[in-house]
């Protein structure tokens, strides 16, 4: 997981949330940033928006983390490529 | 005070066009959840819903009258009239006089009305630039149309109005028109709900919530995956029961109590002591005892978080005592602001009729919702008291309580 890559999740869950930047960090649980389960399906439709990815429901709710979510994005973006590879 | 009767049910739904289809698979616990037909494959990451197949609107519109009404009052006034000709008012013992007229209330539910005809109109001015709008859209979005196209129809000059709060919308409307009935207020209601949200919009709307079933809908159940949206309209006729009885009606049973409460909790993730507030409420307003009560028709979506919450409330309500506890949003999906309305005929049917209708497609038992849900196959009972619960986004509880 590149350090650009988990800048720009920080970002976009600060913009999201509308708290300050420095107050999220890799290892925030969503629990410590308040985000409750509306917060973080606006959250993961601001994340596919910036990545271009497509979070599926199931794995959508198992998210509790940024690290996850950083993983989770690196993850469908390591397929994605692969898939454009592929093709 | 007046005992209200329920004397004429009208239905549209994904199980029929009418009533009877509606118990039929009611009764047999087959669903009426199927691949989505309303919007182009792969439109939404959910393939599968609850629409009425069988309704076609030539059975009931000429196509002058079609283009000034959405769908959504098209299933309301369909089964306003289904309801009207079942409860024989208009016959030579209860006569539409003036007067009668006048002392009827229509009280409809709505959570988003004519959107179907606002998505239209607005796909044509964003995307195919058209700068022209019809003069139709907006008395054909407006959330009253089904109530307004209802009280045009049999002439009805009373208290007529529509009630929108989401997934209670129809409960909510029951209540004020049992209310109504109760008080003296009026001699006579049309009531329910009706719903048509299959529009490529609303759809999209739906998927960005990540509440919808990729399969189908389980409430209750173990690998349960949320709900599936339904459409449709019912409508009950509410009158006094010494006059329902002194003309001889047809007596389904009786609206008893109506109780309402807010969560003040959360936009969207439901609360139990709200809920179970709203049941309380429900039963203080009917005088009936919780041990009186056979059985709850849920709210029951299928999602992850109402199903454990629902269950909770109950148990706060009822403790140890035994119910049985079913969602037949399992067979004509969830059809927001009409869902208290088809639930409100499954649950007067399942009294009349004693059979109580299952819980379909449930696999097995999730332990945080340890009730008696009544899996996959109807139950023949005979039960005196029901309760019929809606809660909706928002936080806002309606609950009717039902005797037979």
């Amino acid at each position: 997981m590149s350090e650009d890559l988990k800048s720009r999740v920080i970002k976009v869950i600060a913009k999201t949330q509308r708290i300050p930047l420095e107050t999220v960090s890799i290892d925030s649980t969503f629990e410590e940033l308040k985000i409750d389960s509306l917060d973080g399906i606006n959250l993961i439709f601001a994340l596919e928006s910036e990545f271009n990815v497509d979070i599926p429901d199931e794995d959508a709710r198992a998210i509790r983390s940024v690290r996850q979510m950083a993983q989770g994005i690196a993850h469908l973006m390591a397929q994605k490529s692969a898939e454009q590879g592929a093709a | 005070m007046k005992r209200v009767a329920v004397t004429g049910i009208g239905v549209v739904s994904a199980l029929g066009a009418n009533r009877e289809s509606f118990w039929r698979a009611l009764a047999a616990g087959e669903s009426g959840i199927r691949a989505m037909e309303s919007v182009a494959p792969g439109t939404v990451r959910f393939p599968n819903a609850a629409e009425a197949r069988d309704y076609r609107i030539a059975d009931h519109f000429d196509e002058k009258e079609v283009v000034l009404l959405d769908r959504f009052a098209q299933f309301a006034a369909v089964a306003a009239r289904e309801a009207v000709i079942d409860s024989k008012i208009g016959d030579s013992k209860i006569d539409w006089t003036p007067d009668l007229r006048e002392r009827t209330a229509i009280v409809t539910g709505s959570s988003t009305g004519g959107q179907t005809s606002e998505d239209e109109s607005f796909r044509d001015y964003y995307e195919r630039k058209l700068m022209r709008f019809s003069p139709f859209t907006i008395p054909k979005a407006m959330s009253n149309a089904g109530a307004s196209r209802i009280s045009f129809e049999h002439g009805i000059t009373g208290p007529v109005y529509t009630v929108s709060t989401a997934c209670s919308s129809a409960n909510h409307a029951i209540g004020q028109a049992f209310w109504m009935v109760r008080n003296g207020a009026v001699e006579l209601a049309i009531a329910g709900g009706s719903e048509a949200p299959f529009s490529p919009g609303m759809l999209k709307a739906w998927e960005g919530m990540r509440v919808v079933s990729p399969d189908t809908c389980r409430p209750f159940s173990l690998d349960r995956k949320g709900l599936i949206l339904g459409e449709g309209a019912g409508m009950l006729v509410l009158e006094p029961l010494d006059r329902a009885r002194a003309r001889s009606a047809n007596i389904y049973g009786e609206i008893a109590g109506f109780g309402m409460s807010s969560d003040a909790h959360h936009l969207t993730q439901p609360l139990a002591e709200g809920a179970a507030r709203a049941m309380r409420a429900a039963l203080r307003d009917a005088g009936a005892a919780p041990e009186s009560i056979g059985y709850i028709n849920a709210h029951g979506t299928g999602t992850l978080a109402n199903d454990p919450t629902e269950t909770e409330a109950i148990r706060a309500v009822f403790g140890t005592h035994k119910l049985m506890v079913s969602s037949t949003k399992s067979m004509h999906g969830h059809a927001l602001g009409a869902a208290g309305a088809l639930e409100a005929a499954a649950t007067l049917l399942a009294l009349s009729r004693k059979l109580i209708p299952p819980t379909a497609n449930f696999v097995a038992p999730d332990p945080a919702c340890d009730l008696d849900v009544v899996p996959n196959i109807a139950r023949a009972v005979e039960i005196e008291w029901a309760l019929s619960n809606s809660f909706a986004f928002g936080g806002l509880n309606a609950v009717l309580a039902f005797r037979r």
